[in-house]
Formats: C-alpha cells, sequence, structure tokens
C-alpha cells in the first residue's frame, strides 16, 4: 500500500522548483494533510540538476522511491527522462518543452526534445508536454515558469489539492508584487492542460 | 523569516528542519549564537541572522568555526545559554576547543548542532560527526524531522544546563534540508547578561586541573547514562522473538517508510537521544530477537555498541548491519537501499522494475552567468598557455573549486579549507614545479592567514590569488571580516585584504578580473616573478549584483565559429543553436564575451540601455 501521493519536482538550478513545491507542501498542510519535502542547497544549485520531492500522507522519508511518484512536474525535458524511474506505472508527467542544455556538452549532443518526450511516452500514457517558459513569457514574467507548471499540475485528475488551495498558497509564500503575473502563469498553465 | 519569531505556542508552520533549528534557539532563551556559514547547516545562521535583533539575541558569523565554539562556550560559561552550529567538517576546525569545552562543562545550555553531509551534496567527505559525541565524551541527539530538531535542541538545552555540559545534535542533510509541520512551542525569556565567575581549577585547563575536570566528566557521563535508558526519545515496544530494527535519524525515515509500506512482521527501535548509548533499553529490545538490523548513516556506530551488549550479555542474536555487509557502508541510505539489504537476510517477495540504462548528457554544476570566478579561470589560463607555463593549482573551499571541471581545470589538489596555501608551501619545497594556490575572501579570512604566514617565514615561492567576490557565496552569500556589515546587519569595521598583504611585506596587485585584457597581463607578470606573491581578483557575486549590464548578442555575420566562446569560457549563457546564440534570460550583461572574441562578433545589443 501506497504511503503518500508523491510528486517529483525536477529541472535545473534556479527555475524555482523549491519554491512550486513549496507551495504545495504548503497548501498540503493548511488542508490538514501529512507533508514531508526535500530541499537541495548548496554546491548543487550552480546551474546543477535540482529536484525536490514533495510527498503528501504518511510517509516520513523525503526522498521518493524508485516507482513511486504519482506526479512529475518536469522544469526541463532531460531531466524528465533522467528521473524516469522514480514514477510508477501510468504516472501524470508534466514536461516542459523548452531544453537548457548542459554548458559541457557540445552542439547536438542533447537529445531531439521530441525523441525525448517519445521515450517519456513509453513510460507513461499521461505524458503532458507543454513550453511553460513559452506561457510564462506571455504571462508577462519568464522567471513565472514554476507557476505555469504548477498551474498544470494542478489541473491534473488525481492531483490532491484544490485550485483555490494552491491559489492561497502561492499568496502565502510568493511576494505580493509579483503575485498577479505568477497567478496568470498559473491560469494559464492551468488552462493549457484543461483546454 | 519573521514568522519564525512571531509564531505562537501552538502555531502551525512549514518549517526547514534548520528553520527549526532556529526556532529551537529562540525557544530556549539563548543568548548568544555563533557560527561559520557551512552547508547544510547555513540557513540556521541565515534566519538567526534575519531575526537576531529583533529577538534580542547575539548572533555572529564568526571567522571560523573553532572561533564560533569559542564565542559560545565563553557565554555559556558566564551564565547565558548559547548555541553553535556547522557543518560537520567545521567541527574538525573546532574540535580542538570542543574536547576542552567537554572538560571545563559550561553553567548554562550550550548546544553545538553538527550538520552531517551522507553523499557529499555539498562536501569534501561524508564523516560521521557522532564519533565526536565520543570522542569529546559528550550527550548526542538525533533528530529525524524538524519537529524532532525543535523538541530536540530544545531539550539539549535543559540537559546541558542541568549537567553542566555541551550536548552535541546530530543532522544530516536531509534532516536538515526537509521541510515539513512544525507545531511551535513557547518563546522562553532569556538573560540579557551573565556573569562570569572566576574559578581557574575548572576553567585554565593545564595538565592538574585537566584531570580533575576529565574525572568530572567521566562522573557526568555516568549519571547522564541512567538518563538516556528512561528518554522518550528511545521508547519502544516489547518485543517477542522474530525480527528487529534499531534505527536513527533520517534513517529511521526510509526504514518506517518501507516496514509500513510493505507491512513487513520487523519492530523498530528508534533511537533519539544515543551517546551515552541507551544499552538497557537496546538490551531488552533484542534479548528475544533472532535477528536485529542496525540502520545507521554514514559509520557502524550503533551496530559496534549492539555488538558489545550481544557480547557482554551472551545473547544470541543476529546482528545485520554494515560490518557484515549487509547495509551499505558509505553514502545516504534510501528506501530503495534499506529494502535490498533487508531482502539479503530475510527473503521478501518484491517486484524489482529494471531501471532505466540511458546514456543521458550529465549535468555538473557551473559557474553562474557573470560569475567573476570563470573570468579570472580564463585569464589565468591565457597567461599560462602565453608563457608556456605548467603549474599546479592548489585550490580551496567555495564555488571556484568548480574550476575542477573542463574547460578550466584549474583544481588539482583541495584538502579542507585553507589548504590551498598550506599545501603549496608543500609543493614548492617538494617539487620543482610552478604552484598557484586559489582561495577565496571568506576562505581566506577562516584558514588562509596562518598558512600565509608560513609562506612568508619559510620562504616558500608561489602565487597566490585571492578571489575576493565580497561574500561567502557558496553557501547563499553571507557576509565575513572583509565586509562593512556584521551578522545581524549592523555597521562593522571591514577589513582589507590587501592591508593584511602590505603589513607582511608581500608583493601584490589588486585586479577587477572582469577587465579579461588586463587581467591576463597581471597573470603573466605574477606567474614570472620568483617569489611568494598575491593578486586579489575583486568583482562581486554576481547573485549580490542587482542590476544587470547591457545586453549582448552575436553580429552571426562577423562570427566564424572558432568557438573561443562556448570551448574556453563556456558561460551557460552562450548556447550554439544554428550558430552562436547569447540566451537573454540567463546572460547578465558581465561583457567578458565581448573581450575574448577573436573576430569581435559578440557586442552590446544597439540601442539598449541598462
Amino acid at each position: 500500500m501506497k504511503l503518500s501521493y508523491d510528486i517529483y519536482i525536477c529541472g535545473v538550478g534556479g527555475q524555482g522548483i523549491i519554491k512550486a513545491g513549496e507551495i504545495i507542501g504548503w497548501a498540503a498542510m493548511k488542508e490538514g494533510m501529512d507533508v514531508v519535502m526535500s530541499e537541495i542547497h548548496g554546491m548543487a544549485q550552480r546551474g546543477g540538476v535540482v529536484s525536490t520531492d514533495v510527498r503528501i500522507g504518511q510517509a516520513k522519508g523525503t526522498i521518493i522511491p524508485s516507482g513511486h511518484a504519482d506526479l512529475m512536474m518536469a522544469f526541463e525535458p532531460l531531466e524528465a527522462l533522467r528521473a524516469i524511474d522514480k514514477i510508477r506505472k501510468d504516472a501524470h508527467l508534466i514536461v516542459n518543452l523548452t531544453p537548457i542544455p548542459p554548458f559541457n556538452i557540445n552542439a547536438g549532443e542533447y537529445p531531439p526534445v521530441d525523441e525525448i518526450i517519445e521515450k517519456l511516452r513509453r513510460f507513461s500514457g499521461n505524458v503532458y508536454a507543454f513550453d511553460a517558459d513559452r506561457v510564462a513569457l506571455e504571462a508577462g514574467h519568464p522567471l513565472s515558469t514554476n507557476m505555469a507548471i504548477l498551474g498544470a499540475a494542478t489541473a491534473m485528475p488525481d492531483f490532491p489539492l484544490s485550485q483555490d488551495a494552491i491559489i492561497e498558497s502561492m499568496k502565502a509564500n510568493l511576494p505580493s508584487k509579483l503575485f498577479k503575473v505568477n497567478l496568470k502563469a498559473f491560469n494559464r498553465g492551468f488552462m493549457s492542460l484543461e483546454g | 523569516m519573521i514568522k519564525i519569531l512571531d509564531a505562537r505556542k501552538g502555531d502551525e508552520l512549514f518549517l526547514l528542519g534548520n528553520e527549526a533549528a532556529a526556532r529551537a534557539a529562540i525557544e530556549s532563551g539563548v543568548t548568544v549564537a555563533s557560527t561559520y556559514p557551512g552547508t547544510p547547516s547555513s540557513e540556521i545562521g541565515d534566519v538567526l541572522s534575519r531575526i537576531a535583533s529583533k529577538a534580542g539575541l547575539y548572533f555572529e558569523f564568526s571567522t571560523n568555526e573553532k572561533v564560533a565554539v569559542e564565542v559560545a562556550a565563553a557565554a555559556a560559561a558566564s551564565g547565558v545559554r548559547s548555541f553553535t552550529f556547522m557543518k560537520h567538517v567545521g567541527l574538525n576546525v573546532a574540535s580542538d576547543s570542543l574536547v576542552s569545552i567537554a572538560y571545563t562543562g559550561v553553567e548554562a545550555g550550550m548546544v553545538i548542532l553538527s550538520a552531517d553531509d551522507p553523499s557529499m551534496f555539498s562536501s569534501q567527505n561524508e564523516q560521521d560527526n557522532r564519533h565526536y559525541a565520543r570522542f569529546a565524551n559528550i550527550p548526542l541527539l538525533e533528530p529525524s524531522n524538524p519537529q524532532e530538531i525543535l523538541d530536540f535542541t530544545k531539550y539539549a538545552f535543559n540537559l546541558s544546563e542541568k549537567f553542566k555540559i555541551p550536548v552535541l545534535v546530530r543532522t544530516t542533510t536531509r534532516v536538515s534540508h526537509m521541510r515539513s509541520r512544525v507545531k511551535v512551542g513557547e518563546i522562553k525569556k532569556m538573560r540579557k547578561k551573565g556573569q562570569f565567575k572566576k574559578n581557574p581549577k575548572r576553567f585554565v585547563l593545564v595538565p592538574s586541573t585537566a584531570k580533575t575536570m576529565h574525572k568530572e566528566l567521566i562522573k557526568k557521563t555516568e549519571k547522564i547514562s541512567k538518563i538516556v535508558n528512561k528518554s522518550p526519545y528511545n521508547q519502544h515496544h516489547k518485543t517477542h522473538g522474530g525480527y528487529g530494527i534499531i534505527t536513527s535519524g533520517g534513517a529511521f525515515n526510509y526504514t518506517h517508510d518501507i516496514i509500513n509500506e510493505k507491512k513487513l512482521p520487523i519492530s523498530i527501535l528508534k533511537l533519539g537521544f544515543t551517546y551515552p548509548f541507551p544499552d538497557k533499553v537496546v538490551l531488552r529490545f533484542i534479548e528475544d530477537l533472532e535477528k536485529v538490523f542496525i540502520i545507521e548513516e554514514v559509520d557502524p556506530i550503533i551496530e559496534k555498541d549492539v555488538l558489545s551488549i550481544i557480547g557482554r550479555e551472551n545473547l544470541e542474536v543476529d546482528v545485520h548491519g554494515k560490518l557484515d555487509g549487509t547495509f551499505p557502508r558509505i553514502y545516504e541510505y534510501n528506501q530503495d537501499i534499506i529494502e535490498a539489504s533487508i531482502r539479503k537476510q530475510i527473503p521478501l517477495k518484491i517486484k524489482r522494475k529494471e531501471p532505466l540504462k540511458a546514456h543521458l548528457p550529465e549535468r555538473p554544476p557551473t559557474f553562474c552567468p557573470g560569475c567573476p570566478h570563470r573570468a579570472v579561470y580564463y585569464s589565468i589560463n591565457k597567461a599560462l598557455e602565453e608563457l608556456e607555463m605548467d603549474v599546479i593549482f592548489s585550490t580551496d573551499i567555495g564555488c571556484y573549486t568548480l574550476g575542477i571541471e573542463s574547460p578550466y581545470n584549474t583544481a588539482d589538489y583541495l584538502l579542507s579549507m585553507g589548504s590551498s596555501i598550506g599545501a603549496a608551501c608543500g609543493f614548492s619545497k617538494a617539487t620543482r614545479q610552478k604552484i598557484v594556490s586559489f582561495i577565496g575572501d571568506s576562505t581566506f579570512f577562516h584558514a588562509g592567514i596562518p598558512p600565509l604566514l608560513n609562506a612568508i617565514h619559510n620562504k616558500h615561492n608561489f602565487l597566490i590569488v585571492i578571489l575576493d567576490n565580497r561574500t561567502t557565496a557558496m553557501t547563499g552569500g553571507q557576509p565575513h571580516p572583509g565586509l562593512p556589515f556584521d551578522g545581524m546587519g549592523g555597521e562593522a569595521p571591514a577589513i582589507p585584504i590587501e592591508n593584511i598583504i602590505e603589513a607582511l611585506d608581500v608583493k601584490f596587485k589588486v585586479i577587477n578580473p572582469m577587465n579579461i585584457k588586463k587581467s591576463i597581463k597581471a597573470f603573466k607578470e605574477a606567474l614570472k616573478m620568483d617569489s611568494l606573491n598575491v593578486v586579489i581578483a575583486r568583482y562581486p557575486c554576481q547573485l549580490s549584483l542587482k542590476a544587470k549590464g547591457k545586453p549582448v548578442k552575436v553580429d552571426n555575420d562577423l562570427c566564424n565559429e572558432c568557438l573561443e566562446c562556448i570551448n574556453k569560457l563556456a558561460c551557460p549563457a552562450i548556447i550554439y543553436e544554428n550558430g552562436i546564440k547569447v540566451n537573454q534570460k540567463y546572460c547578465r550583461g558581465c561583457a567578458v564575451c565581448i573581450q575574448i572574441c577573436p573576430e569581435k562578433a559578440i557586442r552590446p545589443k544597439r540601442g539598449s540601455s541598462r
């Protein structure tokens, strides 16, 4: 029996991954659910792989075991593929289509994004890929990519928190100055999958 | 941040383990707190730094961990509570005084929090600092989550004060960086000032007094041994045969998950107060068992204590831990590792998925766009190329250690904080090779000065490059003695590094590393010198700069794709996508790429302004 609803959020340092996790976790706590999450700080943040595990339920360990994630929020296509062992069968995968090639590889070494998405589909029938960077830009701020992806996650059928609970958490955990732009990105992300 | 201070008893906050530790200090009535920043402990200081003035406590970023522990010890000796915290390797630096503080004891509660880093997410080793409790003979608590960090740390202060002994709280990365619900307690009013009551027979450790104080320490430990067996942090239900697990800290969390998810019939004894070792609790737990698993990170410490109980009591229990090869002796654990390890000893029906074996490009961390370290490494490599010179790069601890990666390759030897200069002294006498030391500003203050004195006095010959980015960058931007403000945000006298160098009569030059031409020239001159000399490369960490420079773009008609910018500078903002492009989202406008482009194809974007 699974102890928790597990959300694996991954991407590259600086994409606002931890903040997205914190918003989900805080909302879960406010809804009276038990929740643990992991954060990565320090050297790994400098443009390296960053991930956050959010576990809503009875689990105590902050690491999502392999084959457990019910939902993956991948801020970067290559990082979705790197973490694919984390997901359970037919988990929901939200994948941002904008790639960030690692600095140390030569041109052409980065696998084509459509090939990555194709591979991901072999692991789950529920892959939702969209250009969250573009959605964020259209919403008014390139740094609201994380909220666009959060919006998409909230639209998932088995997502354990309501849209209202997440928005409430965004209000409490984001700078008020940027809330409007972030909400716009969130709503566009939500619609991009609903529609 | 303010929430951490303003929350009232019973409020529930979503706290990081490190934030819970800061709250524990406030709830315990700490008067003096000190640290040197280090992952995974850094956020404790970040929180205290922001709330200290309002909370009324004194907080400082000390120059290093040894100073931090001494600041805290003197406060506790004067009758006010003190809290000091650091990463695991920081406790090595502090250990000289730590062992003595155990002897002298304290008057008010003193807690040392050591944040260990199993799997070395941000460290040079994964040493298990639970050894320090045994080494110094001080009590040890091992919380598993943020709520326990709060509760155990508060308890540690009371225990410390009652027995007049410093107490060690040991966390790990996954516990310090776990965020979860924390129900906070009441804030205790602190004593504003203490009064040091002189007692040289206790507080001045010389052979005659140390002999007495060691005896005193052992007496304290013996008394605490009785408490530890009744501690609510070491509770379990009586077992009747079968299998059991003894675990502690972060390892408990994964153990809990596996046992409950798979509904395995194995009893768990979670130990929270682990030194002095709760031998009676453990004996009661294991005496009727057939097998006991010991699940701990990183060294087999509990395991050895369990084995000694089994030997003493002549029990017939199989012990499966690290020593018999059941569990790995290295790295952090997780549910998958624990499950696979238990399976070696008990047949469990578990389906395993084949892991994905695709080869994917790696993504090592690197310098941020606009980082002055990249510019320094680019320039020194150019200077060396032009001089046809090969050197040993003796590097140090900070973001600049990322020079280990290609294309920079500017890291050949590194041991610990300050070792860049100490090791260079050795290389300069043991070899005929040319040596360059790299050391950051905060690291220079922390541990770079004694080896610099050594280098001068013993006539060593090498180049020291001080990478002065005006902050302690890797840990999130904490201040250090070179800056005009202190850990509580107040004004403070800044100590210019060049004043220290100048006073020592060493040749030095201060450069702006973002000016590539001048930097290459300065490095060439410095490298040609046949004596100890210093280059201070001063430019602020780009994370601390609010404003971006002018945006740049590539004129693809001029660009002949020589790839100097991609292959030598390797800035993540410069990408190859049907020609070289600058990714405006990441570019900070530092203008280094403009200077290094041989075709002058990279330029400020026309019509753009700041």
